[in-house]
């Protein structure tokens, strides 16, 4: 199937490019796996080789707490925001309802706001409405991990959508229509129809998610309550002694712990290929 | 045409559907953005007190008078130009590369777009401080360059290293939306465009990029919109002399401690972004 | 706990209610992984003293606990032996968050319900916060280490009546030179900045901090005003000259400043003494840098602890703060920092290498001057700033 289409594109040129855009995304990241052991503690100097950052790694509670909390974080909330996100990018690209217009300029709000406007405006959310909350219910509830999770869930609905959307767009409703004849239920009409056809959109809105979530400060740091911050908002205090070589080994840690995690799942897409494939031509077969 | 009852009906179900499948996050949205937001636009109009803080009793229009000032339109400017570099040259580099992703057997494929997200799952001021070592002064990319003969780069702290770092914060944003809209593009169209129009440009033009238009418009959004707001890559590989809407954002909340100001710029600048979202959407809309 | 906060919960009709459980929920667990059988009856009795603190201002002796201590601080800045030292003498755990800017913990103390004990802010901070109601008065017959802050400290400009904090550590603001430029008589000026012929021995390679009133404040001084000028027209002279600076400088930074200028990006470097020092002594030939405050003066400043007016754990808090205050433990905090120590009876314990050290202790410290909240004019600084660079 895609062999035609590679035969008459420049796959050469395609090739190079797709090198090159690896080879960018990861320059800085193989300068960090280097100097995250290097003796100087002069950020970009070489000073012999050492796994010292990595023992006190290994030592620092505190930050493998935050590490705790940020994987935890990420996680949930993007468990969330994928669900709901993809609800939202079904309900605007394929029902009209009342509101819709309201809710897809709504949808758009988190993305085009600066982040430190909405740090703000969460922070002040959180201690009134809690303020509110003590009054009425004599309940003192405090921040931490629940208000982080609820922050990130309600920028990255707009992330998730944005992206499921850009998959809907224009696809082909026909299908859908006549599985949903088909099919005894909706709900099974979704599940071997529509999901397998928005799938690509859903992983890519659920990888951002995730992304954004790991990589937050501002919010994060407004939000979270004592003892509650995620890795990025200790970094980020940290930089005021400049960032030490421990900043760089933790990152290394994330590196080879997605990696493992990314090759795990590759296994088991392998394993799971056959049943995938059978089910895709009997869908229909559009990919 | 005229509908039956029973269309009738079926579309009241249809819309009833719809509003019920929206519920859930447009009552997410509602509580946890707008209901926060309506703060943020209150506090534009208060006033700022001599400590700092934000006096609610003082209602003025004080802080959006201040957003004619010369500085605030020089920040605009910088961060417009930059920002429309930034997305042009994520679309030029993202669009091949999405389409060699979408092109690939689905285990390659995936692999390949978990790899452009691996980067990101470091700690994005880690990267923003590998990139001033690489950008720096006898750093590795200079020291290249020297060696194969083209003379020491020397661009840290220059507007070329803000473009640098926003390209590469954004360039995932820009390369997951064309991705999901390339991949699924109909294959049988493209052959019919082919015979139709021969050239390969030609089909691109007229068939490819159309139907892949809904990428393109979310991936610019993406990129475009953060880029405008950036706030840490423009201070630390532009030395703090390239000031972006962001930092200044920032400065007037964090520095300043004047929020009305700041309020109210986030707010304007949100208004005019939602706006031109809205009318670039429709002009896409029209090509499809 | 949980099951009741589920069961009003259910109650409750908005959904903020439940997320917002969550959170509470949430956050005692982290802190119960650590301390599970501890952690639900501190949380209780926190409560309970709450109420009884607000109703009839509870006492707390000198050595008294009431809970584990919640310290908002700034990174790295307390040596973590310090706190082993105290977690073991009295039995609780020390939990530290830290912040980058006190602008950034301001608003989050301010906003109430922060769950921190002790904060550490700037003089100028600790005079805003005062004012706003944002600080508690201290238990000063619970802080008895209080008599060994030096009088200069104690009480402080920023806190006249000295009710409200104690100073932690002090230092300055001022140039770390390479001195390979111009030699080891290099003129203590801030004309190295601010002087166009003098500031070309340089070729660029300068760092000022990124912070409206320290480098605004810095060519203040050079035009031989105060730094807390609420004179436009001298605030417009500084500008003209951060203004015409910016040409000569390679960026703004109040991060890696030190590390820029040991590793040879830069050549002059505007910032904060101890991590001046800090990085003087990672640098390769040490001998080849020094930091001074110019001749014309500069910024001297503090950060100070306190308790924010909610601080859930007062009585530990207090003890904290003496604890900190007791002489050898000063001592070891400069020690460890390489800031000064406000602390007149930590001196004998101070290394001779540190208290010797004329960037630690400058001999002449009668230019420097505190940054004070200059109220209303205070947003001048900043547009004025963000005028100059463009």
């Amino acid at each position: 199937m895609s062999h035609s289409h590679q035969r008459r594109l420049p796959v050469w040129a395609l090739r190079t490019n797709g090198g090159a855009v690896l080879l960018f995304l990861y320059a800085p990241i193989i300068l960090l796996v280097i100097l995250s052991f290097s003796a100087s503690r002069i950020p970009g100097q070489w000073g012999g080789f050492t796994t010292e950052w990595y023992a006190t790694l290994f030592d620092d509670s505190r930050l493998q707490r935050t590490i705790s909390v940020s994987v935890r974080v990420a996680l949930v909330s993007t468990l969330i925001a994928t669900v709901l996100g993809t609800m939202a990018a079904l309900a605007l690209e394929r029902f009209t309802f009342r509101g819709r217009r309201v809710f897809d300029a709504l949808l758009y709000l988190p993305i085009i706001i600066p982040d430190v406007t909405m740090a703000v405006m969460m922070l002040m959310f959180f201690s009134q409405s809690f303020n509110v909350v003590d009054a009425v219910f004599g309940l003192g509830i405090s921040k931490g991990f629940g208000t982080i999770v609820v922050s990130h869930v309600a920028f990255n609905i707009a992330f998730v959508s944005v992206v499921v959307r850009a998959r809907i767009a224009g696809m082909n409703a026909t299908l859908e229509q006549a599985a949903s004849d088909l099919y005894a239920s909706r709900w099974q009409a979704f599940r071997y129809v529509t999901l397998p056809l928005i799938a690509p959109g859903v992983f890519g809105g659920a990888l951002l998610a995730l992304t954004l979530s790991l990589d937050d400060v501002v919010v994060t740091q407004f939000v979270a309550g004592p003892g509650s911050t995620t890795l990025p908002v200790y970094v980020f205090s940290l930089i005021r002694k400049g960032v030490t070589p421990t900043i760089n080994s933790v990152s290394v840690i994330m590196l080879v712990a997605s990696l493992i995690l990314v090759a795990g799942s590759v296994a088991l897409q392998r394993a799971n290929a056959s049943r995938g494939r059978q089910q895709l031509q009997t869908s229909g077969g559009t990919s | 045409m005229k509908l039956g009852a029973a269309e009738l009906k079926r579309e009241r179900e249809e819309r009833r559907r719809g509003f019920f499948l929206a519920l859930p996050s447009f009552a997410y949205m509602l509580l946890f953005f707008a209901l926060p937001l309506v703060i943020v636009l209150i506090y534009s109009f208060a006033t700022r007190t001599s400590t700092g803080s934000t006096a609610l009793s003082d209602w003025n229009l004080d802080a959006y008078r201040k957003l004619g000032e010369p500085i605030v339109r020089n920040v605009v400017v910088r961060s417009v130009v930059l920002a429309v570099i930034t997305t042009v040259i994520c679309l030029v580099v993202a669009y091949p590369f999405a389409w060699f992703c979408a092109h690939q057997r689905p285990t390659v494929r995936n692999v390949l777009l978990i790899a452009v997200m691996i980067p990101f799952w470091t700690n994005f001021l880690v990267r923003n401080y590998a990139w001033r070592i690489l950008l720096s002064k006898g750093g590795p990319i200079s020291t290249f360059t020297e060696a194969i003969g083209l003379g020491e780069v020397d661009i840290l702290f220059t507007k070329t290293a803000v473009v640098i770092g926003l390209v590469y914060a954004y360039l995932p944003f820009m390369i997951l939306p064309l991705y999901a809209s390339i991949d699924r593009l109909d294959r049988r169209l493209i052959e019919a465009g082919r015979d139709l129009y021969g050239s390969g440009p030609q089909t691109f033009r007229r068939i490819i990029l159309p139907l892949t238009m809904p990428g393109v418009i979310a991936g610019s959004i993406l990129v475009f919109v953060p880029s405008m707001g950036a706030y840490v890559t423009p201070e630390l590989l532009g030395g703090g002399k390239e000031t972006m809407l962001g930092s200044y954002i920032v400065t007037q909340f964090l520095t300043a401690r004047n929020w009305p100001v700041g309020a109210s710029l986030s707010f304007v600048l949100m208004t005019v972004m939602l706006i031109s979202t809205v009318i670039y959407f429709r002009s896409g809309g029209r090509n499809l | 706990m949980r099951t009741t906060t589920l069961r009003l919960a259910g109650v409750a009709v908005a959904g903020a209610m439940i997320l917002a459980a969550c959170g509470g929920d949430s956050s005692s667990d982290d802190a119960a992984a650590e301390e599970p059988a501890a952690e639900e009856t501190a949380a209780e009795e926190t409560a309970a003293e709450e109420t009884a603190a607000e109703e009839t201002g509870s006492k707390c002796a000198t050595g008294q606990v009431d809970g584990d201590l919640y310290l908002y601080n700034w990174s790295e800045y307390i040596d973590p032996e310090l706190k082993t030292a105290f977690e073991e003498q009295y039995g609780v755990a020390v939990i530290e968050d830290n912040y980058d800017s006190n602008e950034a913990m301001q608003p989050i103390v301010a906003a109430g319900n922060s769950g921190y004990d002790v904060i550490v802010p700037s003089d100028y901070m600790v005079s805003i916060m005062i004012e706003e109601g944002s600080l508690q008065a201290l238990q000063l017959d619970a802080i008895p280490n209080m008599a060994n802050l030096d009088p200069v400290f104690y009480p402080a400009p920023y806190d006249p009546t000295g009710e409200y904090t104690a100073a932690y550590q002090w230092g300055t603001t001022g140039l770390g030179v390479d001195l390979t430029v111009l030699g080891d008589d290099t003129p203590r000026t801030w004309g190295l900045v601010f002087d166009p012929e003098l500031s070309a021995n340089f070729g660029g390679n300068i760092t000022l901090l990124n912070d409206p009133r320290e480098t605004i404040g810095a060519a203040l001084k050079y035009l031989g005003y105060s730094l807390n000028t609420t004179s436009m027209e001298e605030l417009d002279e500084a500008k003209a000259l951060v203004a015409d600076a910016v040409a000569r400088i390679a960026a703004f930074d109040s991060d890696q400043y030190d590390e820029l200028l040991v590793s040879g990006q830069t050549q002059l470097a505007h910032g904060y003494s101890g991590n001046m020092l800090y990085g003087i002594y990672e640098a390769e030939n040490p001998d080849d840098y020094t930091y001074f405050v110019p001749d014309e003066g500069g910024t001297i400043w503090t950060d100070n602890m306190a308790l924010p007016f909610d601080a859930p754990h007062p009585c530990t808090a207090h003890t904290f703060i003496n604890f900190i205050l007791d002489a050898e433990n000063g001592a070891a905090l400069t020690n460890w920092n390489l800031y000064g120590s406000p602390n007149a009876a930590s001196e004998p314990f101070i290394d001779a290498e540190v208290l010797e050290n004329e960037i630690v202790y400058p001999a002449d410290r009668s230019k420097l001057e505190f940054i004070t909240n200059t109220g209303d004019f205070e947003t001048n600084f900043s547009d004025a700033f963000s005028e100059a660079k463009g």
